[in-house]
């Protein structure tokens, strides 16, 4: 059985959001999403860990460049997230409530075709004490 | 099965360069990784070992046994070394993180003897990492 090499890359973005769903009533938003529910919504650092794998380049001994992996992740998640409110200003939260579960598979969405790795697991740490991961269906 | 994680530091210096690149394209892949003189990190790492628990002792494998291990074929090697020059195993290699990730995980496995070697992790600072595992056992 042959060896797997990942390449874990992390990155911060702050951003908004307001957990709240037209979907239920205000007394059950309240009740489901609590003190994330408040109208004007709340921020958080996000820390945002990516695992990709793939082969080991022997000229270069690299999976993926580096510099091109973040300049697909400023342009695919920073520039989209960094100081903006995820219910406002990010498309796919227009209708869908921007939990870290959701956010966590949108990112995956976004990176999963970088092209020249394979994109394994997405994780995103919402506070000390809180993260997510998701790694595909 | 249970995963027991044991976790070092080691500091050292490398550069990146393939002598079979020309300068300008040593410079544009790896960038100022290429400066010839080197430069350093603290590395972590972290090694998973996968096991049952001994009914007797609790316990997947003796912990002072895989130190032991680390501080032999890791800390000796590495700890306050030019890995480009100095580590015999990285020869011939661009020293990355994926690069010594390998290596090391090629010098633990044949001696871990109680439990089985589950992932090597390490990291070169704390937003960067490289892992090493059997195909097939997920990350």
């Amino acid at each position: 059985m042959g060896l797997k090499i990942g390449l874990g890359r992390r990155y911060r973005f702050a951003a908004s959001h307001r957990l709240h769903t037209d979907q239920l009533s205000e007394e059950e938003n309240a009740r489901v999403f609590g003190k994330c529910a408040n109208p004007y919504g709340h921020g958080h650092n996000y820390l945002l860990e990516i695992s990709v794998s793939g082969d080991v380049d022997p000229a270069t001994g690299m999976i993926a460049n580096l510099a091109e992996l973040d300049s697909f992740v400023e342009r695919e998640v920073i520039e989209v997230f960094d100081c903006r409110s995820m219910n406002e200003d990010v498309a796919a939260f227009q209708k869908t409530v921007p939990t870290t579960e959701n956010l966590c598979i949108e990112i995956f969405e976004r990176l999963k075709s970088f092209p020249k790795a394979k994109l394994e697991r997405v994780r995103v740490q919402e506070t000390t004490n809180n993260s997510f991961e998701y790694a595909g269906q | 099965m249970v995963l027991i994680t044991r976790k070092i530091e080691f500091s050292a210096s490398h550069l990146y360069h393939n002598p079979a690149l020309s300068p300008e394209e040593n410079r544009r892949v790896f960038g100022k990784c290429n400066n010839p003189h080197g430069h350093g990190h603290n590395y972590t790492l972290e090694v998973t070992v996968a096991g049952e628990p001994d009914p007797v002792t609790g316990m997947v494998l003796d912990l002072k046994a895989l130190k032991d291990i680390l501080e032999r074929e890791v800390m000796q090697r590495m700890d306050h070394r030019f890995l480009n020059y100095e580590v015999a195993e990285l020869k011939g290699q661009i020293p990355t993180c994926e690069n010594i990730a390998r290596v090391i995980w090629e010098l633990l496995e044949p001696k871990i003897t109680q439990g089985q070697l589950h992932r090597v992790r390490l990291y070169e600072s704390a937003d960067l990492f490289a892992d090493c595992y059997r195909n097939g056992e997920g990350s």
